[in-house]
């Protein structure tokens, strides 16, 4: 009896591990005549980060949008813990490119305005925005307005704005696109902490093949015109790997180079 | 500004053109501009005077109706404007109209439908102000960053909220610019109602100086309500300036 328990359990956990926070099914979007996507499916692995990694114009970021319910497919369907997507949800949280922060607003305001968009009470929602302040490592500039900081920082409000409403899904749309170069490693390494100890589902939308081999456990290439699923890459070993030795592993470099003969010939 | 090395204090220069408007009041060159001591003068006497009073109050009284239905309308006005693309169609040929069109021309036509009181020269006053306003507030809609609307809606913002917590905060500084302006116009539409429509408060001052040749009367209500005009107009701009450090960012 015992022993049938712990089995059950056991293959309620397998198979936890292996569905799916977000399945896309045969989504297409058209604007007019142009045919941004077509017909697309990927399934995204829950408490995992994919990728969507492609050359400019192959609709990456459309399908993550799509997937936010900021824009309706012209065809297909979406499915977020089983249940359809109509609009946006509370269970999908976005970052965004160029942050999208309020610029009247304290940080401590800026974090907490997901919430206060979805009724939390005042000082319960700031409790939870000082919390995600520390967390994304910007202890102290609570009362600071977004113009005093600098790109990296403004970007970690953005992300503890969506950590903070506690969604499954976060949606993050070439979040480190806008900042420089050193900024975006320290980004990088605290992303991977992030996918380990937040139970969380990402989908990373990025142009860098580097970026999306180093933080992804799902590598979705989109090729464009019309958009569609040209490859989906599993890196296996880097996970275990220490954030500081990934970037010089075979298994990388393989990734890195394999991906790279396969864009070549679309970027003009 | 420094001259010989000393930092003079905002708009010194003042005292240069009210010196030479003493000189030339006292050199007699005309009646009609008598010496500026004289009017300032003048300007404490009729201050105290119950008829200065009444004419202050009117004026206040239909110059802050018609701004305030200027600022309640005009701003919701120019912000749905910005936001929908249909009241745009609907409302941009007007508004573009009304705000080139010589208003005082129409202001015959609101003594017919409104009667020769207080009534119309408020509505006066609303109609010099509120175009400016509903084109500067719809471009501070239009300007918005999108990603703003974007985070919005994809935390689930009501309409309302994007309204109160978004739009009119993102088109602030253009607000602000568009209030400032179209209160400036206010003063010219308050004074031109009071003239056109019934003589009352400092337009039926104007009326009685300049008929009985008052002239130092005449210039110290002119000097109060430049005074006035001015001191609203410099106090939005420092509210402007106050929220001036987000309008390049948003």
């Amino acid at each position: 009896m015992a022993m049938l328990q712990t089995n059950a359990l056991a293959e309620d956990l397998v198979h936890h591990q292996t569905d799916n926070a977000v399945a896309v099914s045969g989504v297409s979007k058209n604007y007019g005549d142009v045919e941004a996507l077509k017909n697309l499916s990927l399934d995204f692995p829950r408490g995992q980060l994919t990728s969507l990694l492609g050359p400019s114009g192959c609709g990456k970021t459309t399908l993550l949008k799509i997937i936010a319910g900021l824009l309706e497919p012209t065809d297909g369907e979406i499915l977020v813990n089983g249940s359809p997507v109509t609009g946006p949800g509370e269970d999908r949280a976005f970052v965004f490119q160029d942050f999208a922060l309020l610029p009247w607003a304290s940080v401590l305001r800026n974090v907490a305005f997901g919430l206060e968009l979805r009724g939390v009470a005042r000082s319960e929602r700031e409790d939870i925005a000082i919390k995600y302040i520390k967390e994304v490592g910007l202890d102290g500039f609570e009362k600071s307005f977004p113009h005093e900081l600098s790109g990296g920082m403004r970007q970690r409000v953005g992300l503890a704005r969506a950590l903070s409403v506690d969604s499954d899904v976060l949606l993050m749309d070439e979040p480190f696109s806008a900042v420089d170069e050193q900024t975006r490693r320290k980004f990088q390494e605290d992303l991977l902490a992030l996918v380990a100890n937040e139970n969380k589902t990402f989908i990373f939308v990025t142009h860098s093949i580097e970026e999306a081999v180093y933080v992804s456990d799902q590598i979705a290439i989109l090729l464009p015109r019309p958009s569609r699923v040209a490859d989906i890459i599993r890196p296996t070993g880097l996970r275990e790997k220490d954030t500081a030795s990934i970037r010089r592993d075979p298994e990388y470099l393989d990734i890195v180079d394999e991906i790279w003969a396969s864009l070549k010939s679309y970027v003009e | 500004m420094k001259v010989f090395g000393i930092r003079l204090p905002g708009m010194s220069s003042l005292l240069l053109w009210g010196l030479l408007w003493e000189i030339v009041g006292r050199s007699g060159y005309s009646f009609f501009v008598p010496p500026l001591s004289d009017v300032v003068t003048t300007l404490f006497e009729i201050i105290g005077t119950a008829a200065f009073q009444k004419a202050l109050y009117e004026t206040a009284y239909a110059f802050c109706s018609g701004v305030f239905f200027a600022i309640v309308i005009g701003i919701p006005t120019g912000i749905l404007m910005g936001k929908n693309r249909l009241i745009d169609e609907l409302l941009l040929p007007w508004v573009n109209i009304f705000l080139s069109a010589p208003l005082t021309a129409l202001v015959p036509v609101l003594m017919v439908l409104f009667g020769f009181g207080m009534k119309s020269i408020i509505i006066t006053t609303t109609l010099f102000a509120i175009w400016i306003i509903i084109l500067n507030a719809r471009a501070g809609v239009m300007q918005i960053n999108r990603s703003l609307v974007e985070m919005a809606t994809s935390f689930g913002a009501t309409p309302w909220a994007a309204f109160s917590k978004i739009y009119f905060w993102a088109a602030l500084p253009e607000i602000l610019g568009g209030v400032r302006i179209g209160i400036i116009r206010a003063v010219k539409g308050v004074i031109i109602g009071q003239l056109l429509i019934s003589l009352v408060g400092f337009g039926a001052l104007f009326e009685l100086y300049s008929n009985n040749f008052l002239m130092k009367h005449f210039w110290a209500v002119l000097v109060v309500l430049f005074a006035l005009a001015f001191t609203i107009s410099e106090f939005l701009a420092y509210l402007e300036r106050r929220v001036s450090y987000y309008a390049a960012k948003r």
